[in-house]
């Protein structure tokens, strides 16, 4: 075991549970109010909004796998910088319009504005539905990180024994935010930032300097890996894959209940407007985390016989640990190693009190407890934020890891489906209900479709048009369909005069 | 606090969208950026084309933040 390092990590991952705790006295508010518990009561500022947006979107999970991808595919993982490109300014354009319309009409959750846009209970059911059932599997992936680096730190990585620390983190998680809500990872979203920024900086500066420059580490990658397969004859090569998953992911990234989550949470519109510009910060050091990849591989990290034991258990995930393990001194791993796990307690966190929200206010209180009073519906969703938790870690311990990885796969391509519903709806009243359930079902039953032909092992389908195998993200293929059927559908009911006229909302609403 | 004035109002006009628009494209023309040449300190074009455009992009969404809440205020 590697002592400095446990320590060091042990360590800050106790200042980070007492900070939970104390989240709940900051700029305190009455937290038996969902708005309280569950969005902070909507008075994040800028700074504090970058942090929990940018903690939500770049987990754990994240800083392993990106790195994972490009260790064993190369260029193709590098998606993930045109993902993060597209995603602000797509969203600069949205959002906003949905914080406005939110604060007007005290909406928690995207189901609340769906079912006051469209006047449509059943399709701000499905959201809420897709939006838990792609958080749950997303929650149980942020233990993996915790998983791979505790193995690491040369804890057990079989039986009981590997699953106790593993537990105990969660236990200390499942109490913070039960007692502080959306204030508790605010407040551990900035400790957690700096150590990954520390981390990734230093990380960035060290490894090149002693492995001769960037130079030498890129000489050392194969050329096939380097470059995206161009188009041939009859496909697109890598183009249309990378292409379509830089999109898709774009759009499914703000989508995702936690996000929503922590945007709903700013002070006010212009907080958000102001907080895009700085943003892009946390897409500078994805793509320094993606290079970590490429270090690893030109270390040739998997050939020391060291790790060989680790490579065999965490496969390709191991490349950041084994990288921090072989190029520092152990009181630095302890830090990123420390970096890596909070960095899976701050978004999981936000997911739990996402999905709690969702199931909270469109579900029990739109159909088990209409007249609930403020503190049965705060309660309610405290308890089910630690619910989630648990289901989390029970799925994790007890199921393979990578069914955690394919439902997260297919909850991306879920979390897709209602983008029609929520970002035409910010802007035009054209659509109606039933065909963006239509839409959705569709988008739905193609994606999951689509998955299942690839055994539920991958995310990119080949389709077959005119000749043409195009190989593209199957969310952005479903999200497609599910598009083409919302309009059909709205153009034949709106003819035929079934479309329903009810909305809640006024134009005025959306401008801020 | 939660009031909203007047003077904050931003809307997206053809040039914001314009401004938005420019990082977009840049990182989804695979086709011109997937390539080797011209390295810069031996990171491969692909790479660093990839990576400057994360501040850049950061750049025009403060062009399009700032030219619509002018345009209001008028």
């Amino acid at each position: 075991m590697n002592m400095t390092a446990s320590i060091i990590f042990v360590g800050l991952f106790v200042f980070i549970a007492l900070l939970g705790f104390a989240a709940s006295r900051w700029q305190s508010g009455d937290l038996s109010q969902l708005h309280e518990w569950g969005l902070g009561g909507r008075r994040f500022g800028a700074w504090i909004s970058w942090f929990l947006i940018g903690g939500d979107l770049y987990t754990a999970y994240t800083f392993i796998a990106v790195p994972a991808l490009v260790f064993s595919v190369g260029a193709f993982g590098f998606f993930a910088i045109p993902f993060t490109v597209l995603a602000y300014p797509l969203t600069f354009s949205l959002l906003p319009r949905l914080w406005a319309v939110s604060q007007r009409h005290n909406f928690i959750t995207a189901s609340d504005f769906v079912r006051s846009r469209f006047d449509s209970p059943s399709l701000a059911l499905v959201i809420a539905v897709t939006g838990i059932v792609a958080t749950m599997p997303y929650i149980a992936l942020q233990l993996v990180g915790i998983q791979v680096v505790i193995g690491a730190l040369g804890f057990p990585n079989h039986g009981w024994a590997a699953d106790l620390p593993l537990t105990i983190a969660f236990i200390v998680l499942a109490v913070f935010t039960y007692t502080s809500g959306l204030r508790a990872p605010a407040v551990i979203a900035v400790v957690k930032d700096l150590l990954v920024y520390v981390t990734v900086i230093t990380v960035m500066i060290v490894v090149p300097m002693k492995m001769g420059g960037m130079h030498a580490i890129f000489a050392a990658i194969p050329q096939s890996k380097l470059l995206l397969t161009p188009p041939d004859g009859n496909s697109f090569g890598q183009y249309s894959s990378f292409i379509t998953l830089a999109l898709g992911s774009a759009f499914a990234v703000m989508l995702y209940p936690h996000a929503l989550t922590a945007l709903l949470s700013a002070r006010s519109s212009d907080t958000l407007r102001r907080n895009w510009i700085f943003l892009p910060a946390y897409s500078l050091m994805l793509g320094f985390i993606a290079l970590m990849g490429y270090f690893a591989f030109s270390a040739g990290l998997d050939k020391l016989p060291e790790f060989k034991s680790y490579f065999a258990t965490y496969h390709a995930q191991f490349a950041v640990p084994g990288l921090l393990l072989h190029f520092f001194p152990p009181w630095f791993v302890g830090i990123g190693f420390a970096a890596v796990a909070i960095g899976a307690l701050v978004p999981a966190a936000i997911m739990s009190i996402a999905a709690a929200n969702l199931f909270t206010r469109n579900i029990y209180k739109e159909y088990i407890n209409p007249d609930c009073t403020d503190a049965q519906e705060s309660g309610m969703a405290k308890l089910i934020s630690l619910l989630v938790k648990f289901g989390a870690l029970l799925f994790i311990v007890l199921i393979p890891q990578q069914y955690a990885i394919n439902l997260q796969l297919l909850g991306g391509i879920l979390t897709l489906q209602i983008l029609p519903s929520i970002a035409t709806g910010l802007y035009t009243r054209w659509f109606d209900g039933k065909a963006l359930l239509l839409g959705w079902a569709a988008g739905v039953g193609y994606g999951a479709w689509m998955v299942s032909t690839l055994s539920f092992k991958g995310s990119v389908y080949n389709l077959h048009v005119f000749g043409y195998t195009i190989a593209g993200y199957a969310g952005f293929y479903a999200l497609l369909l599910n598009l083409t059927v919302a309009v059909i559908a709205t153009a034949v009911i709106r003819a035929a005069g079934l479309d329903s006229k009810g909305d809640g909302t006024l134009a005025a609403d959306y401008v801020s | 606090m939660n009031r909203i004035s007047s003077a904050n109002v931003h809307k997206l006009g053809p040039l914001q969208i314009l401004l938005l628009a420019i990082p977009c494209v840049a990182v989804l023309i695979v086709p011109f950026y997937n390539r080797i040449e011209p390295a810069l300190f031996g990171i491969p074009f692909l790479y660093w084309w990839l990576g400057i455009w994360a501040p850049l992009s950061s750049l025009f969404i403060a062009l399009a933040y700032k030219t619509s809440s002018r345009a209001t205020l008028k």
